[in-house]
């Protein structure tokens, strides 16, 4: 038996299939993972993600501390409650885990993977040498995330008292009131929320919102949602051997100012001097068959690369896959699905962003 | 608890047989199997007048999980298969007994459905 959070019961009601993940006791899905990926997409569903990671970061010197352990810059947040998408690297550049960070009132919220904990922790305390600072881990904060176009009007319904709060929040930006915390993030390609919810109220926020009609939903429409949206799992698209350039996170690098010496700056611009020689691509496979990872992908002239996550599309009704291939590569190349070169498109991710098509 | 006819007959790989009137069988995957390989999104069968022999493996079921290998469950020729799955392969999570069958045998030796398990024999593998 794995741990389990707040909502198991919630989970078992549902007629969820448990499944272990990261140490986890897991919904994969409460019945059919099609049918909770298209409820993200057409109407409202929801996912118990309080297994992931929150750490507070407190102290005088929050903002250096962290605007060395980041690629992405905190003090591009310029209003309480924005937040941004960064990768923390090592000294070689490589991606030991990619998170959300939040600016509050004097202080910062940090979300990490849950299967990257212990290894997040100890890197981010050995750290702190040097900067008055204290981090708190908040394990006592259960999280749901709400997500689809009909998501945000469900949770003012439910919680009618941040109806208003809800209402003001620009996209990646999240708000504190009576303990809870709203953000309007999300790991679909949807409008929606994530809420962190005091671990004694989440039972029953959870099944009002069953009530209201939002779906549950486990892992398995976690991952073809966010793959459709184009965004990266950590241990699939990118590890620590992993540069971030070559995983489609150059847009969350900021280099300016160029005194701002985070962790793996050197590294990184080394990289970038030298050529970047390998890019993240998205790939679509009209035909019959399902890509998935770790599957070599051909481009005839020019060399290989690697699916990274692969899946079949719900909304798109074909498979579709995250890779890593040669720079150079165009717009078509073959993957080895079970033996057999098949042809596949390459495109520039997403492949699907509120519910449309994108490429 | 997974449903398992006690009518038919079944293989350890998760299939079932049902033995029609004419001599002919057919053939689909369990309630187990489907169960396992969560949403199925493809479905690839053999072409019918092709001969096999026992275990050999001759369709393809991919879900959103993984592919899996469907093998036939005696030795003798496809005479049918069902096409309504390439278009509709959430059948066969639907109704794997039913509507999901996935071919039609004629059987290389009639004595041969004597070696296949029963509902009894199956449940016990599923444990």
């Amino acid at each position: 038996m794995g741990k389990q959070t707040p909502l198991y019961d919630n989970h078992l009601e549902a007629g969820g299939k448990i499944v272990d993940f990261g140490g986890w006791d897991m919904p994969i899905h409460y019945g059919s993972q099609i049918q909770e990926h298209k409820a993200v997409r057409e109407a409202a569903g929801m996912f118990d993600v309080s297994h992931m990671t929150i750490v507070d970061v407190r102290g005088p010197d929050a903002t250096a501390y962290l605007q060395k352990l980041l690629a992405n810059d905190v003090s591009k947040l310029k209003e309480v409650g924005k937040a941004l998408y960064t990768g923390m690297l090592n000294t070689n550049g490589g991606v030991i885990d990619d998170l959300i960070v939040y600016r509050m009132d004097g202080w910062y919220r940090t979300v990490v993977n849950c299967a990257t904990r212990e290894k997040d922790l100890e890197w981010m305390t050995a750290h702190t040498k040097g900067f008055d600072i204290s981090l708190t881990e908040r394990p006592e904060l259960a999280m749901v995330a709400v997500q689809g176009p009909e998501a945000i009007g469900m949770v003012q319904k439910i919680r009618p008292e941040a109806a208003d709060l809800i209402d003001g929040l620009k996209v990646f930006q999240g708000l504190p009131q009576h303990g809870w915390f709203y953000a309007r993030t999300g790991y679909t390609g949807e409008d929606g929320l994530e809420i962190m919810i005091p671990e004694s109220d989440v039972a029953t926020f959870w099944s009002q919102l069953v009530e209201a009609g939002v779906q549950p939903c486990g892992l398995g429409a976690r991952d073809t949602l966010r793959l459709e949206a184009g965004m990266n799992l950590y241990g699939n698209d990118m590890d620590e051997d992993t540069s971030p350039l070559a995983a489609g996170m150059g847009w969350t690098i900021a280099w300016e100012p160029a005194e701002r010496n985070f962790i793996g700056r050197d590294a990184l611009e080394a990289e970038r001097a030298a050529g970047v020689t390998m890019k993240q691509v998205g790939l679509v496979l009209e035909g019959r068959g399902v890509m998935r990872a770790h599957q070599k992908v051909v481009i005839d002239g020019i060399g290989e690369g690697e699916v990274t996550s692969g899946t079949f599309s719900p909304t798109l009704q074909c498979s579709i896959a995250i890779a890593r291939v040669p720079a150079n590569t165009a717009d078509t190349a073959q993957v080895d699905l079970r033996g057999k070169l098949t042809d596949v498109s390459v495109i520039a991710l997403p492949f699907v962003r509120n519910g449309q098509k994108k490429f | 608890m997974s449903n398992i006819p006690a009518e038919l007959k079944y293989v350890s790989s998760h299939e079932w047989i049902r033995l029609e009137e004419d001599g002919t069988v057919t053939v689909g995957i369990t309630d187990f199997a489907q169960d396992q390989l969560g949403d199925v999104v493809f479905v690839e069968l053999p072409e019918a007048g092709t001969e096999v022999d026992a275990e050999q493996d001759i369709a393809v079921v991919e879900s959103v999980k993984a592919a899996s290998d469907i093998y036939a469950p005696l030795a003798g020729k496809i005479i049918a298969v069902n096409e309504d799955l390439a278009d509709a392969p959430e059948k066969v999570n639907e109704d794997p007994y039913g509507d999901a069958w996935f071919f039609k045998m004629e059987l290389a030796n009639a004595a041969d459905l004597d070696g296949l398990l029963d509902a009894a024999g199956y449940a016990a593998i599923c444990e």
